[in-house]
């Protein structure tokens, strides 16, 4: 086998549709020895899935798997095991009520007699944690250690399976600036040490600092590559947008009108002890940027009135409410397009047109009876003004791609006429085209006086898109950013817990 | 007709077509008669079940809840000497009654349906039995019980509740009328009003549709009303069919059959799925099948063995259906 000529991963023409969908149209991608390689697109441009795959864990409909030279496929994880493939999950998959040993050796534990060899563990396991920089006892419960050094022990459960390419799907998504500092380093360590690492990250900065080549993925297909001495903030956003930013986030600034919603010392269930102000008024798009877990979720959810606030002050156009639950939230004006779509936005096994009139269905009837003409006008209207593509309205809101489903979400809450639209990472899962559209519909509403918050880990999304923006850490806002001020570099010093802003 | 109810239909029709084959005594009248009484009154408990099959939960407690309002009614006309409607509107109460409770101790102290209905299979057969001391009793006087008071009344309920309508030279069994008009209301509920689709909705996905604005556990709670109501107008209509209510027997297993007869029926036990006109027939299923075996001379020892894999069979036949339709619904790329 000639190590030096072929590279140690390939893949080309890589197919993959769901239903609804086509994720993935014919994309490439290598990988060398002791490469970090960088891959980033936008939310729906195919990163995952590929990641998926190169992994075991979907099958390709079609495509080529190379391993240095030679064909390979994978049916499942421990395929790609075998050829020295791992994924970094994004949720993490350690055992909390493990320890560090029986996590990193679980399926796996070495034997003597049929009986657990506990010492070979231990002594296995420490040689696996010191590569990755950890030094903790192995017999340390995995859930009593901080998600930054769980990971880590992820990491040292692949090398532990000879993994010599190590895939890490937004592996700082949830970490403080600290912990990814410390998971730079082992990165980089490993690099030294001829193991590679395919990189996804939302974050540009870090790409810049980390990889030694960047592909980027648009839609579903290759969209460019960048070499070391190319990979710069521009250049990225170019190729992953495709087209200058200005034109993809087609943004003008409204004069914000009154007040919709504000907030004073708000107390969410999640982060009772940080009490937490913010306003939006008519007209505005605001912005809530953070770190996964920093509890921007739950702040909308409590305005929603899914897990109602434990006290603090929330007000619609200058009025007190109370709001217990999501009913409430609705009756004074408020919608909300949830993160989880497919569990929360939508009921998946039932038709477009039973979705986009769901909550419009009492408002319609007379006496409890199903008004069909005025639920048929519901999903007309929603189909037609979110351009929704679908065969007829009775189609299984399951076999929509995640665009069309994310119309869906929205249209159901347009017909109720919402003040205050909260979108919780409105693009996730999304490709560029019903991603401009939904832009744009932003856009649209904001200019016809809607006040609209949204969440968004694409750190893209909010420097194109928001007015304003709040940047919350651990439960607390710490700071607000102008659109003047908004900038990556600022977003993060805030996000990670620097309450300087740059 | 939908495709899943048009394979039950289908069994339903050849099971009929190879017992009369086999056994032509089958059709006579009097057979026909019983087994479209059986079939009215097993259906009536499956079709409130459904209700509660729908949101996703279970109800355990239907045949306790058939024997107690059998009991509680025959108390109330023979020993109590209770005006008959009166007796009619307690037992009623009763079980909304019931279903209230378990709709609030489901939805509000957040115990699991399973739990919550099988602690109400004990507790309200032992209530049962315990208000008879376990003597049988029935709602009817028997012939010695002179001066029986309101006879006329209560003999005016037995026709309504078992008698027979003849048309022609074939005598309907009244409960055929009450499984007519509940199914039919059941039917309109489910599909024509914003409730019916609001127990689909939340059998499907509850957390997604508590986003869109709709109070879940209030719909839940109905589901259980409903449930516990239909089994109590099971339990009215099976007290004047067996004359004899055995406290400790009357109902008995009967939530299974119930469960049994949705769930071939076409409801999933994970939720959101079920149609009135499949439960119905699978109700009537289940007692053919009971009746076959009898008519063609199988050992009634097999006969749960055999419903026990007709079931089986028939929602294997039903997944295979889902499946199919799902793939072409699929191939209908947007």
């Amino acid at each position: 086998m000639d190590e030096s000529s072929s590279p140690l991963l390939e893949v080309s023409g890589l197919r993959k549709s769901f239903p609804g969908v086509l994720a993935l149209r014919g994309v490439s991608l290598h990988l060398q020895k002791g490469e970090v390689l960088a891959l980033i697109g936008e939310n729906g441009a195919g990163k995952s899935t590929l990641m998926k795959i190169l992994a075991g864990v979907q099958p390709a409909d079609e495509g080529d798997f190379r391993v240095y030279g030679k064909k390979v496929s994978f049916r499942n994880v421990n395929d790609a095991m075998d050829k020295g493939i791992a994924l970094i999950h994004q949720e993490l998959n350690l055992c909390g009520n493990l320890d560090l040993a029986a996590n990193v050796f679980l399926g796996r534990e070495p034997t003597k007699a049929g009986l657990i060899d506990e010492y070979e563990m231990r002594r296995q396991t420490e040689k696996f944690l010191s590569q990755v920089g950890l030094n903790l006892p192995v017999d340390t419960l995995a859930e009593s250690i901080p998600i930054g050094k769980q990971q880590l022990v992820e990491i040292a459960k692949a090398l532990s399976c000879n993994a010599r390419v190590l895939i890490m799907d937004e592996p700082t998504s949830s970490l403080s600036q600290k912990e990814t500092e410390t998971l730079f380093e082992v990165v980089k360590n490993l690099r030294s040490k001829g193991i590679s690492v395919i990189y996804i990250s939302h974050r540009l900065g870090e790409v810049k600092e980390l990889a030694d080549r960047v592909t980027v993925f648009r839609d579903g297909e290759n969209a460019g590559e960048l070499m070391q001495d190319q990979i710069d903030h521009d250049n990225m956003v170019k190729l992953m947008v495709g087209r200058e930013l200005s034109e993809f986030y087609d943004r003008q600034v409204h004069n914000p009108g009154k007040p919709v919603l504000s907030l004073k010392n708000l107390r969410c269930p999640s982060y009772p002890q940080h009490p937490l102000s913010l306003e939006v008024s008519e007209g505005e798009i605001v912005g809530v940027a953070g770190l996964v877990g920093a509890g921007r979720t739950e702040l909308l959810q409590t305005i929603f009135g899914v897990t109602p606030a434990l006290g603090g002050s929330l007000q619609i156009s200058g009025e007190a409410k109370e709001i217990r639950n999501p009913r409430t939230a609705i009756s004074v004006g408020i919608a909300l397009a949830p993160e989880d779509r497919k569990q929360h936005g939508l009921v998946l096994p039932m038709s477009v047109r039973e979705n986009s009139s769901l909550p419009s269905l009492q408002r319609d009837a007379s006496r409890g009876w199903l008004n069909e003409n005025a639920e048929r006008a519901v999903t007309q209207n929603a189909v037609k003004s979110m351009k929704i593509k679908t065969p007829n309205y009775e189609q299984m809101a399951r076999f929509l791609s995640g665009g069309n489903q994310q119309k869906i979400v929205l249209g159901k809450w347009l017909a109720m006429s919402p003040k205050l639209l909260l979108l919780d990472e409105p693009t996730r899962g999304i490709d560029v085209g019903a991603k401009r559209e939904i832009y744009k519909l932003m856009e649209k509403l904001a200019g016809e006086g809607m006040a609209i918050l949204f969440v968004s880990s694409e750190m893209e999304e909010v420097l194109g898109m928001a007015d304003r923006a709040y940047v919350m850490h651990e439960g607390q806002i710490s700071g607000e950013l102008s659109r003047d001020q908004l900038s990556e570099k600022a977003i993060m010093n805030l996000a990670t817990g620097n309450l300087v802003a740059a | 007709m939908k495709k899943n109810v048009l394979g039950i239909f289908i069994l339903l029709v050849a099971i009929f077509v190879i017992t009369a084959v086999i056994n032509p005594k089958f059709l006579n009248a009097y057979n026909m008669q019983n087994l479209i009484k059986w079939s009215s009154l097993y259906a009536v408990m499956s079709l409130g079940v459904a209700f509660v099959i729908i949101t996703g939960g279970i109800d355990l407690s239907i045949g306790s809840v058939v024997g107690l309002v059998s009991v509680v009614l025959s108390i109330c006309l023979k020993l109590e000497g209770m005006d008959p409607w009166s007796a009619i509107g307690i037992t009623l109460v009763l079980s909304l009654g019931i279903g209230l409770l378990h709709g609030l101790l489901i939805t509000k102290a957040k115990v699991q349906p399973f739990v919550v209905t099988l602690c109400g299979l004990l507790v309200y057969r032992s209530m049962g039995r315990w208000l008879t001391d376990n003597q049988s009793i029935g709602p009817m006087p028997y012939e010695e019980d002179a001066g029986y008071k309101n006879l006329e009344q209560i003999q005016g309920l037995d026709f309504l509740f078992s008698g027979k309508i003849a048309l022609g030279s074939f005598n309907l069994p009244t409960p055929a009328l009450f499984i007519l008009v509940l199914s039919i209301a059941a039917a309109v509920f489910l599909r024509r009003t914003i409730w019916g689709r609001y127990l689909f909705a939340l059998g499907n996905n509850e957390e997604g549709t508590r986003y869109s604005g709709i109070d879940t556990d209030r719909m839940k709670i109905l589901a259980y009303v409903l449930c516990s109501l239909f089994a109590g107008i099971a339990g009215i209509l099976f007290a004047f069919e067996l004359d004899s209510v055995q406290p400790a027997q009357t109902g008995e297993f009967y939530e299974l059959y119930a469960i049994a007869a949705a769930v071939l029926g076409g409801c999933s036990l994970r939720g959101g799925e079920g149609s009135v006109l499949g439960v119905v027939i699978a109700a009537a299923v289940i007692r053919l099948i009971y009746n076959s075996i009898n008519m063609v001379g199988i050992s009634t020892h097999l006969e749960f063995g055999i419903l026990g894999l007709v079931i089986l069979l028939g929602v294997i036949g039903d997944e295979f259906l889902k499946k199919a339709v799902a793939r072409k619904q699929a191939a209908q790329k947007t």
